[in-house]
């Protein structure tokens, strides 16, 4: 039952997500043309591409937790400590950048496990089970790191430093991890189950799936990918810093960019593919904000505008829709569950 | 976990992609030598020197402090020599605080100055949002894109902008940092005032000549990991330490409402003597914390911000008020003025940073009158053509 | 769907009820509390002293105010994740609009009243007519509203508005025997406490858990659910602004006032043992968890927990807390959802491994 839930009906919504995209881009190459410029450029596509690599990491494994009805307000701290791990482990040193790499992520596979935990087996809602851990993170990273923390081999820096054409490598590993998520979600046991549990957790779980394991995993996926992003951006700074999770709001800003991509926030239905361009709607939107020189504080109006105006093309007809799916019992969609 | 085998394969990714012969970006090779580089905030050898620093003669005119430096290396500019206005293309960390936005006032007024003498064409300006991230596509993008003749960058965090810095320093342009540094030689010139250990030294003497070994003081920090905020207590805590005074450090994140809990509780937990604070922004709501409790006013340093000198008037608290000279604001257009001048500069330009004490405090209340409370005495834009609407009309 | 979930027993009497009472995570928080203050008191007995006792339960009050106005939000099913942005709006709009002039504090008031049901109406019919989830809606009202403060304002405080009206905030009753003064702030709670335990007994109030529980059947019921979700979203951003008032005349003014209060108030409530998702709690506990949250944060101070640890306690007791509060909820519901599949069952999915059955995937 839970397979046909992405099928025909995620067009719809994908479509729309895109043709926002596409508008904004138009507008985008208007308005950059104005001042004087050239959206398509490769300096600025470079601007573009980089501003989506870190939070569209991030939104991709947000995007699963929030398809199995959880939420994952942690990330920034995990990015944060992922970025002071590594950089402490490599201290500078080429020949350590492996085992950085590998202990940076089995620590991530381990918040992501006391999440998952937290949130299936203590049923403590995504919420505040990641609220809580964030805030445990954040005063282990305050207590213990008073300023940037560690170094950056030059090899590891490369990462960032490198380009195939005009495309950063960064982006690529964004990229691939998305690739990765789209095949989870579409061809294996695991991603049917993470949308059966997302759309009904009751119902999936009479249908005999084991609703534990969708949410941790989704947990685990999230955290190993905001600790990714951590290590691209200890790449990028060539030092480990302490606050760079919370400096990039990583945490409603991905949240908002998965719902901006026309998942439910509810759970159960949406899809890797508009999140990446609800990623790319905000990266166009930062970038053209950028090239006219718009007030700081004008940029949070229009992004906290965009993001309602844009989820209310959609959300009505995508809510009409749901009932019929679930059946009368089905909780209202616009709540948070 | 299939992740952790991909991310597992990360690093070998960039050497392959080496291999493969892609376009990668020049970085500056520190070689494997880089050790633990923890950042450890107390340099002996630094609280030294700005501790000479604080009693230097600086050159230039007393009435320009803005354009004073300390002795010592000059930059020769005269390759950048040329005439006819210039764009600058400035990467600003934020104008999230008061203090920044006050500096940010006085930069556009200068900047303004500056174009009507035709110095300057045009200032593109980038606001990173308090985000190293962005700050660091923000230079990428005016290298790439920006067709800028000189870079001004006011650096969101100093190890982790240093990066980019050298790429804007590999152009060939000149390059002018100021506020806060980057651990590399390469920019034209570093303007800051003295610096945090020279404020640390100020109000810790300040509250030690005026309170007796064994006093209690409360420290009220905004945030751990700023190198400018760090410094500052890392002075103070050691003077504290040497002369005896018990003192406790707390953040605020400069929330009025977090600074009066806290003074409020530390009142409570027992007799409160001085009032130590890394930036004088919330300072009121520590004072009143004092008045609701009905307790004596402490000893205190805040900052040169309009509320505080203007509590402190009232209160006729002993007070100092430490600054971090808001006026080198205006110094980084004038730099790039001179640089395109062929004029030489000083390569660590080191501007004076000298507090408010009683004694000046009516002076300078008399000149700032009817500017907003998150206005700083010291912003050094009195004969810009703005004065004072501009910084009136926030 | 009963409403009487927000209340535990009706019979028995009133000792049993108030026992029976104190066991649901509603009543819980009434003596975690106790509990807390205790240890504090016990840790630095100079905190027992009843003046600065009073003086911290004012204190208390604009986030024990702005919990219970969350608190309906939470209860219909929703999210206001737009607080403390409402809160330093308010700020700031007092400080500029009221500034010295005493004749302006009245209609500052109802200005600020007005903007703040304005916020409350846009937040609701953008989350019920638009069906934009309340959580997106108050994050773009959140970025907006922050943005739009510190665009108009220049981001610097102009000044703090007249003492007449920060002494809402910052004074109270003096003279008061044993307490030596009686907080403004602490009394416009218990008003508004009193207010809140009234409405909750109104057929608003019933109808807004029933809505909560399950909002679909409301519908059936012939409620108007849009209309009920807007009136939480207008009393939710009208207890920000009541926090507002008493904490620009505690703190003064500054765009940073009010910054944690939208995570802050929902953990308040949380902790208090309303359940995320709606349906479920008692106001009052709401108002119990800002005070046992605060105590928290005063005992740590008491003990001399460096502040940067702080947040891990924090942390680890509102998982603690909550887990334990929806456990005590489903024991008590456990008969219930025998009956069908519980609608908006408490968050994310059940159930623990009892009878683990095969995966029979379908895939």
């Amino acid at each position: 039952m839970s397979i046909t839930v992405r099928q025909g009906r995620t067009l719809s919504s994908t479509t729309i997500v895109f043709a926002v995209l596409v508008l904004a881009i138009v507008a985008g190459a208007i308005i950059t043309a104005v001042n004087g410029r050239n959206f398509f450029s490769i300096g600025n596509i470079d601007n573009v591409l980089t501003t989506m690599t870190i939070l569209g990491l991030i939104a991709v494994g947000q995007t699963l937790v929030i398809l199995v009805g959880s939420l994952d307000l942690s990330v920034p701290f995990v990015v944060s400590l992922a970025s002071v791990t590594a950089g402490g482990i490599m201290a500078g040193q080429t020949g350590r950048i492996v085992p950085a790499v590998l202990l940076t992520l089995l620590v991530a596979v381990v918040i992501g496990l006391v999440n998952g935990l937290i949130v299936s087996q203590l049923q403590v809602h995504g919420f505040i089970a990641t609220l809580g851990t964030g805030l445990i993170l954040s005063g282990y990273l305050a207590s213990n790191f008073q300023g940037s923390h560690g170094e950056a081999p030059r090899a590891f820096r490369l990462l960032d430093a490198t380009r195939i054409g005009p495309v950063p490598i960064a982006t690529l590993i964004m990229l691939g991890c998305a690739v990765l998520a789209i095949v989870m979600l579409r061809r294996t046991r695991l991603g049917h189950h993470l949308y059966a549990v997302g759309g009904h957790a009751e119902v999936a779980r009479m249908s005999g799936v084991r609703t534990a394991t969708p949410i941790i995993a989704a947990h685990v996926i999230c955290t190993v990918l905001s600790a990714v992003a951590g290590l691209l951006l200890l790449a990028r700074l060539g030092v480990g810093q302490p606050t760079v999770g919370s400096q990039g709001s990583y945490d409603l800003m991905s949240i908002a960019a998965v719902v901006l991509g026309g998942t439910l926030l509810s759970g159960g239905k949406g899809n890797i593919v508009g999140t990446l361009a609800g990623v790319a709607i905000f990266a166009v939107l930062d970038n053209v904000m950028g090239v006219m020189q718009l007030n700081p504080f004008l940029k949070d109006v229009v992004r906290g505008t965009v993001i309602v105006v844009a989820v209310a093309v959609y959300a009505r007809r995508e809510i009409d829709r749901r009932p019929a799916r679930f059946g009368s019992a089905s909780p209202t969609p616009q709540e948070v569950r | 976990m299939r992740r952790t085998m991909r991310a597992g394969a990360l690093a070998s990714a960039a050497a392959l992609v080496v291999l493969a012969g892609c376009s990668t970006d020049e970085i500056s090779d520190s070689g494997d030598d880089g050790g633990n580089q923890d950042t450890e905030w107390f340099v002996q050898a630094d609280f030294d020197r700005q501790n000479e620093q604080r009693d230097a003669t600086f050159q230039g005119d007393e009435s320009e402090p803005w354009l004073q430096y300390l002795e010592g290396d000059m930059t020769d500019t005269s390759e950048f020599a040329s005439e006819g206005p210039k764009k600058v293309c400035f990467a600003n960390a934020s104008i999230s605080n008061p203090w920044r936005q006050t500096g940010w006032i006085t930069m556009q007024q200068q900047l303004q100055v500056l174009q009507e003498q035709g110095v300057i064409s045009e200032m593109e300006t980038r606001d990173a949002q308090d985000s190293d991230d962005t700050q660091i596509a923000d230079i990428d993008y005016f290298i790439n894109e920006g067709n800028c003749d000189a870079f001004v960058i006011s650096p969101n965090s100093t190890a982790a902008m240093t990066p980019a810095v050298e790429r804007a320093c590999e152009t060939g342009k000149p390059v002018v940092i100021f506020d806060r540094g980057v651990e590399t030689d390469c920019p034209t010139t570093f303007i800051h005032p003295i610096g945090g250990y020279a404020w640390g030294i100020d109000t810790a003497n300040f509250l030690v000549d005026n309170l007796e070994e064994g006093d209690r003081v409360i420290a009220l920090r905004i945030l751990p990991g700023v190198d400018v905020l760090e410094t500052r207590w890392a002075a103070a805590e050691k003077i504290f330490e040497e002369n005896g005074i018990e003192a406790e450090d707390h953040f605020t994140d400069a929330d009025p409402t977090k600074i009066k809990q806290i003074v409020t509780d530390a009142i409570n937990q027992g007799q409160v003597d001085g009032i130590w604070m890394d930036a004088g922004d919330g300072a009121v709501a520590a004072i009143e914390a004092f008045e609701d409790a009905g307790v004596d006013y402490p000893v205190m340093t805040g900052e040169d911000e309009m509320s505080f000198l203007r509590k402190w008037e009232e209160t006729g608290l002993t007070g100092l008020a430490p600054v971090y000279s808001n006026f080198q604001w205006r110094t980084p257009l004038l730099a790039v003025q001179k640089i395109f001048a062929g004029e030489e500069i000083p390569t660590e330009w080191v501007l004076p940073q000298s507090p408010i004490t009683e004694d000046d405090r009516g002076e300078y209340l008399a000149a700032n009158e009817g500017m907003p409370d998150g206005h700083y005495a010291k912003f050094g834009g009195e004969d810009l053509p703005g004065f004072p609407q501009a910084w009136q009309d926030r | 769907m009963s409403t009487q979930v927000t209340l535990p027993r009706y019979e028995g009497s009133l000792g049993r009820r108030l026992a029976l009472a104190l066991r649901t995570p509603g009543g819980a928080v009434f003596v975690l509390a106790a509990v807390l203050l205790v240890a504090i008191v016990v840790s630095n007995p100079n905190f027992a002293d009843p003046g600065s006792l009073i003086r911290f339960a004012g204190r208390t009050a604009p986030i024990a105010i702005a919990a219970m106005g969350q608190y309906y939000v939470i209860v219909s099913g929703e999210f206001d994740l737009s607080m403390a942005a409402v809160i330093a709006a308010q700020v700031v709009l007092a400080g500029n609009f009221i500034g010295q002039d005493e004749a302006r504090i009245l209609p500052g008031l109802v200005v600020m009243f007005a903007v703040g049901a304005l916020i409350g109406l846009i937040n609701g019919l953008a989350t019920t007519i638009l069906k934009v989830p309340s959580f997106i809606v108050t994050l773009g009202m959140m970025l907006a509203l922050t943005g739009l403060v510190r665009y108009v304002t220049g981001g610097a405080a102009t000044g703090n508005p007249s003492d007449a009206f920060r002494d809402i905030g910052r004074g109270g009753i003096e003279g008061v025997p044993v307490v030596g003064i009686l907080p403004f702030s602490l009394l416009i709670l218990l008003v508004l406490a009193a207010l809140a335990v009234w409405l909750m007994r109104r057929p608003f109030g019933r109808s807004i858990v029933a809505v909560g529980d399950n909002a679909e059947a409301a519908r059936y019921a012939g409620t108007a659910v849009w209309w009920l979700k807007t009136r939480a979203f207008i009393i939710s951003s009208l207890s920000a602004t009541v926090a507002g008032i008493l904490l620009v005349g505690y703190a003064g003014v500054h765009p940073s006032v009010g910054s944690g209060y939208e995570f802050a108030a929902i953990t308040a409530v949380v902790i208090g043992g309303v359940v995320l998702g709606g349906g479920r709690g008692w106001v009052l506990s709401a108002a119990a968890g800002a005070f046992a949250l605060e105590l928290l944060f005063l005992l740590l101070t008491s003990l001399g927990v460096p502040s940067t640890w702080r947040s891990t306690v924090q942390g680890v007791i509102i998982i603690v807390a909550v887990a334990l509060a929806g456990r005590s909820w489903r024991a008590t519901r456990r008969p219930r959802r025998r009956g069908g599949v519980a609608p908006s069952t408490p968050p994310p999915p059940p159930s623990p491994p009892r009878a683990q059955r095969q995966e029979t995937s379908d895939a």
